[in-house]
């Protein structure tokens, strides 16, 4: 459970010479009950760690994609208990590292303590807050620790070496690598920043702690670009939620997925 | 602590802080390092008070509007005319001391929210005059009832981009200036135009605006040989408000009012009357969010008030008692602009106006022999539509 459930993840993904895959999709996207129906053929497709995106009303962090889809699920009635309460019927079908992407004042709102331990009885195993640098995360880290969470920090291109070494002392299950500059959202190629910057992340980060990038990937061959560049794991977030947002089926899903699964292989 | 100690380690009290994604710290601590080196710099010092005198039109006069006073039937009114700075407002203050920052700091793009477009007008006037590109977000609500501000910005030489995200409106403009500083920030500096957002901004724009009540204690203690009883600005992000209060923060006597927008009675904006505590646009402050911590669509008539949080030096204010604040209905501050508008021939914008309306009362409770200074933030040419729509 909790942060074991995710380094137990990397270590055996390690052990097969494979990278991790982490899917994004946000929870109640398009509707609190399709939404599970996505989420569950996207740990089937072959997920290897699911990252279920808390709707918030001003995701500073997102592109439109992402946007539109939080817009959506919160029209349809989606709150952060109805998120818990997916992960919880998520977790009755698989043991994959589940983590909430959530903004800040959600979790303040119900209460750091409250959500972790409802997060954890949820059977949740990390958190990833986009608008919480290390520097203001103390309550919550403290609240997380107490339910055995990890929480998750992240690392972008303007990091430099000092400030990397702090937050990579401080993140737990992985480090979250932002690979580019902006928002989150699909783009056709990755970007010139990239590649370098992994390089240079990875030869600064203690052995043991895998280094998963996201921001931008939408295509196997940027899953493949990233692992073969020193990376443990790719996110791919915004190109699945725009499928759900064209109307895929969650069996369409699941084989997208699995050819994103099979770029981490290569 | 004293108040005018604050803000410590980028917090003032509990709110405040740095509340955003990780890609902007650096670019936080870049300015915040500019700023403080900067400050006490004597060319930096030199060039933004040129600016400020023979550009913007400072020192702002103090009026004592003797109709005003008597229609109270109290205390002496003054008001502080920041409605007669080159642009209409007083938010060509902030926006000269920080496009003079970023220009020192090698930044070629200015980018800003607006809200009314008071503070995108006086950013695209800053850009223009300081030789920097400037882009400005605009929620396209504000900008279908402030048409003459986008004119005014695009014959700048501005680029207006309208938000269609969530309400449309100054939040929703904030949202989108800061994806685009995320996607920038290497050449942009963001020109936030309130005491809101993450440290430095708060206290980068309070120290900007101060020099409102810097001006005011001079022209009163010169008029009246005392400090004035109470002060008395509109509050939506908070900055004219600061601005006024700040230089006085020490000084017990004085008591300060802010006047939120308590829109038509059910939706409004007054966070510090009717908010809780949260976390918005990279401050800890009192915010106007539902039980799921979701931010609410507000609502004001003044689009510079129409915004669901507040600086954190007022939050700070507000929890020790050291100034008021009270909400103010559309109605009643259409009622201060026909009123200052007829009595002493001053149309003030509509923020303003809500300041007016609750001065007017306060006078009368003061009674004879009391000194209310009315912080005028900005004039009411560009509200005519508005309130004649009504």
């Amino acid at each position: 459970m909790g942060c074991e459930r995710i380094a137990e993840a990397f270590a055996r993904l390690r052990g097969r010479g494979e990278g991790a895959l982490l899917v994004y999709l946000v929870a109640g996207d398009p509707s609190p009950e399709r939404s599970l129906d996505f989420l569950r053929a996207a740990a089937r497709g072959g997920a290897d760690l699911l990252e279920l995106g808390l709707p918030f009303s001003d995701p500073v962090a997102d592109g439109p994609t992402i946007q539109a889809a939080g817009l959506r699920a919160l029209k349809a009635g989606t709150t952060p208990e109805t998120t818990l309460e997916l992960a919880a019927l998520l977790r009755q079908d698989t043991d994959i590292p589940i983590l909430i992407m959530s903004y800040y004042n959600p979790i303040l709102r119900m209460g750091e303590e409250i959500f972790c331990r409802r997060a954890a009885a949820c059977g949740v195993d990390g958190l990833i807050v986009p608008d919480l640098p290390p520097e203001e995360a103390a309550p919550l880290a403290h609240a997380a620790e107490e339910e055995g969470l990890a929480l998750t920090f992240l690392a972008t291109p303007e990091t430099g070496e000092e400030r990397l070494r702090a937050i990579a002392q401080r993140t737990q299950g992985f480090l979250y690598l932002v690979g580019r500059y902006g928002t989150t959202g699909a783009r056709g190629s990755l970007a010139p920043e990239t590649i370098p910057l992994i390089r240079r992340v990875r030869a600064l980060l203690p052995d043991g702690m895998p280094l998963a990038v996201g921001f931008g990937l939408s295509r196997p061959q940027h899953v493949r670009g990233v692992i073969a560049a020193g990376a443990d794991g790719a996110v791919v977030g915004s190109s699945l939620v725009e499928k759900v947002a064209q109307g895929a089926s969650p069996e369409g899903l699941s084989a997208l997925v699995g050819e994103l699964k099979g770029a981490t292989r290569s | 602590m004293k108040l005018s100690e604050y803000p410590k380690d980028g917090r003032f009290g509990p709110y405040g802080g740095r509340y955003v994604p990780e890609i902007l710290v650096p670019a936080l601590e870049e300015l915040e390092v500019a700023y403080e080196e900067l400050k006490e710099d004597p060319s930096f010092k030199a060039e933004l008070g040129e600016l400020l005198r023979d550009f913007a039109g400072r020192p702002s006069p103090l009026y004592f509007a003797g109709n005003l006073t008597r229609h109270a039937g109290g205390a002496k009114i003054y008001l502080k005319r920041e409605d007669l700075i080159h642009g209409g407002a007083h938010k060509l203050n902030n926006a000269l001391g920080q496009a003079l920052l970023a220009k020192r700091m090698g930044k070629r793009r200015l980018i800003a929210e607006t809200g009314a477009g008071q503070h995108g007008t006086a950013t695209a006037i800053a850009g223009a005059v300081l030789g920097l590109r400037t882009e400005i977000y605009m929620g396209a609500l504000d900008a279908q009832r402030q048409r003459m501000n986008l004119f005014r910005m695009e014959l700048l030489g501005a680029k207006v981009h309208l938000v269609e995200s969530g309400s449309r409106t100054l939040k929703d403009a904030i949202n989108e200036a800061l994806r685009d500083w995320a996607t920038r920030v290497r050449d942009t500096h963001y020109l936030v135009g309130s005491v809101v957002g993450p440290h430095p901004f708060p206290m980068i724009v309070r120290d900007f605006q101060s020099v409102i009540g810097h001006e005011v204690r001079e022209q009163v203690l010169a008029r009246e040989g005392r400090l004035p009883d109470l002060l008395v600005a509109c509050v939506g992000g908070g900055s004219n408000a600061i601005g006024t209060f700040f230089p006085f923060s020490d000084d017990p006597g004085v008591g300060f009012l802010g006047v939120e927008g308590g829109g038509d009675g059910v939706r409004g904006s007054a966070p510090l009357s009717q908010g809780e505590v949260g976390v918005l646009h990279g401050m800890r402050t009192y915010l106007l969010q539902d039980e799921w911590g979701q931010i609410a669509e507000t609502y004001s008539i003044a689009a510079g008030l129409d915004y669901p949080g507040v600086g954190p030096e007022h939050a700070l204010y507000r929890d020790l008692g050291r100034a008021e604040y009270v909400a103010v209905t559309d109605r009643q501050a259409v009622e201060g602009f026909r009123l200052l508008s007829r009595l002493e021939g001053i149309i003030p914008a509509l923020e303003s106006a809500h300041a007016v309306y609750a001065a007017v009362a306060r006078a009368r409770e003061l009674g004879p022999g009391g000194i209310v200074v009315v912080t005028l933030s900005g004039r009411g040419d560009k509200d005519l539509e508005t309130v004649y729509g009504l």
